[in-house]
């Protein structure tokens, strides 16, 4: 771990026993003026969400586009080979028979806008992501079960290590960790 | 996330004052419309037969399109449901008065209904269907529809009111026990509804897709309606601190989807017919895609689907109750031009066009059924108090 000495810590980590002790963490964090806050719980807290002001999702503007890339691809794709590349006359009808072409319009529109959701919601996560620093804290895997963790990151402007870690003490949390980069 | 708990006698909802002055307001509107659709019938009896009969479905679509929301919100158990309940139940309650409204209908048969009319005698197809297609079995079945209706609006009713003043915690459940095959028979007899009144007009033309679609009609025409009661209550106590925009956003999704509902139905009975491009088919689709009717077939696939399609999208606009209330009275109103585009290009088999007697049908009908469904409305309190989820209904996001 000699790199660890050299490189400075990612972060700073509080573990509570109780989700009201962590809403209470945040507040009073946020009151001391840490603006680099992050909440690591067993399971959506809908308090905790809008404690840290989370700004709106881009998702559903990515999966609009998705749709909208979908239905052209869709009605090109059909318009392309009936009518330009591969003309064949079906009982009659124009080349260019819209209606028919529907189906798979809509098919493609679903296809491309459930893709562009997964893809999205990877990319805006920024997953897949091999190494992740805290997970360097061995206590840090009861997140996924009974323990609730606030972290506040070092790139935080009122980021002290002394005085940032005297303050999370003073929250009365289980432990305080550093949490290695 | 709350336990639900028994009663919740904190809060009550009474309904607002100004709701008698609106009930005045559609009186009002009913005795024009009325005194105008009589002249009309002085004048020109059939086109007054053809016109009610337009105005009638109308209206009858947003009163049983209540019920089946009614018992989907008891079947689903949704938050959404609690707070529209009484409207929705109001708006059933009506059914019955819509029955007796039918009678001009059954007056001006031979007007309306080709199979009705002594020619049709000599006509072999007609002659095949007169088993189905004859005026004790068309009137009969009538009956059956709105009083079936009728009895599980007011059975449901009953149960919710007595919910009210018990606080029984097991009612919800006898609702919901109700609603379940309740909305199965509603399905069914509303396909058959819709062959008898509207399909009929056009004896030889047939498609096993148009019940549906006549359903997913309902559905929106119902939900707009539904969403600007909600709209004017949420402008005035006692709703005005209950309403919230987690409400409107949950009634703009359902009325997106039955927008998508309603635009697949169209789409699939145009795609089977279209394909399989048979005379007896396509001629319907032909007549309401030639003189004016194309621009009316064109009006419902913009307005109908498309531009609430792309603004219902939003979640915004869905949270904000004074827009999507401007997209439900655009639905709303174009609910009337899908009804109009089933009906009246059979009447006539030709050109496009509009008659007064359209209008005054329709605001004479929409007056008596407003202040019908406003004095329903106006007997019980705007939100069914002792329900064991109100309180989780009342505080949804």
């Amino acid at each position: 771990m000699s790199k660890a000495a050299t490189k400075p810590e990612f972060a700073l980590m509080a573990e509570f026993r109780s989700s009201r002790e962590l809403l209470h963490a945040i507040e009073q964090s946020q009151a001391a003026g840490y603006t680099q806050l992050e909440a690591y719980t067993p399971y959506p807290i809908e308090e905790v969400w809008e404690a840290l002001g989370q700004h709106k999702s881009k998702l559903p503007l990515i999966v609009l586009i998705g749709g909208i890339v979908g239905a052209f691809t869709g009605y090109l794709l059909q318009y392309w080979v009936s009518v330009i590349n591969y003309p064949v006359n079906v009982g009659g009808r124009p080349l260019h028979s819209w209606v028919s072409f529907i189906p798979v319009t809509f098919e493609t529109t679903i296809l491309f806008a459930a893709g562009a959701a997964v893809l999205g919601m990877f990319a805006l996560n920024r997953l897949p992501m091999p190494y992740h620093p805290v997970f360097n804290v061995p206590r840090f895997a009861l997140a996924s079960r009974d323990r609730y963790f606030l972290a506040i990151g070092s790139w935080d402007p009122k980021y002290d290590r002394r005085a940032t870690e005297e303050f999370l003490l003073g929250l009365d949390p289980f432990e305080v960790n550093e949490v290695a980069s | 996330m709350s336990e639900p708990t028994a009663s919740t006698h904190e809060r009550s909802f009474p309904p607002p004052a100004d709701l008698d002055g609106l009930q005045s307001k559609a009186w009002i509107a009913a005795g024009i419309g009325i005194a105008a659709s009589l002249a009309g019938w002085f004048l020109d009896p059939t086109q007054f037969y053809r016109s009610y009969l337009v105005s009638w479905i109308f209206w009858l679509s947003v009163a049983a399109g209540c019920l089946a929301i009614l018992m989907l919100h008891h079947l689903s158990r949704g938050a959404w449901g609690l707070m529209i309940r009484r409207v929705l139940e109001a708006a059933a309650r009506t059914l019955p008065f819509l029955a007796i409204l039918f009678i001009p209908i059954v007056l001006g048969l031979e007007e309306t209904y080709v199979w009705a009319r002594p020619e049709a005698a000599a006509d072999e197809l007609i002659q095949h269907k007169a088993v189905y297609l004859n005026r004790t079995a068309f009137v009969f079945r009538t009956v059956v529809y709105l009083g079936v209706w009728s009895f599980f609006a007011y059975g449901l009713s009953r149960l919710s009111l007595r919910q009210d003043r018990t606080g029984d915690a097991t009612l919800f459940r006898r609702m919901q026990v109700i609603s379940a095959p309740g909305l199965g028979i509603y399905c069914l007899l509303t396909t058959f509804a819709a062959v008898d009144w509207l399909m009929s007009l056009d004896p030889h033309w047939y498609s096993s897709l148009f019940g549906v679609y006549f359903l997913g009609g309902q559905g929106i025409a119902a939900l707009a309606f539904v969403i600007l009661v909600a709209l004017y209550l949420a402008q005035r106590e006692p709703m005005a601190g209950a309403f919230n925009a987690g409400h409107f956003h949950d009634y703009g999704k359902l009325l997106l989807a039955f927008v998508m509902l309603w635009t697949y139905f169209a789409i699939s009975q145009l795609l089977i017919i279209w394909s399989a491009d048979l005379p007896e088919e396509i001629t319907w689709y032909l007549e309401r895609a030639h003189g004016g009717w194309k621009w009316v077939s064109i009006l419902l696939v913009l307005f109908h689907f498309l531009l609430p399609f792309l603004l219902l999208l939003s979640s915004d606009l869905k949270r904000n109750a004074k827009a999507l209330g401007k997209v439900a009275l655009l639905l709303l109103a174009m609910r009337w031009f899908d009804v109009f585009w089933l009906a009246a290009p059979s009447f006539e088999h030709g050109h496009l066009s509009f008659h007064w007697l359209d209008l005054a049908t329709l605001v004479g009908l929409g007056g008596i059924w407003l202040a019908l469904f406003l004095g329903q409305l106006k007997t019980r309190s705007l939100v069914p108090v002792n329900d064991p989820y109100l309180v989780e209904a009342l505080d949804n996001e």
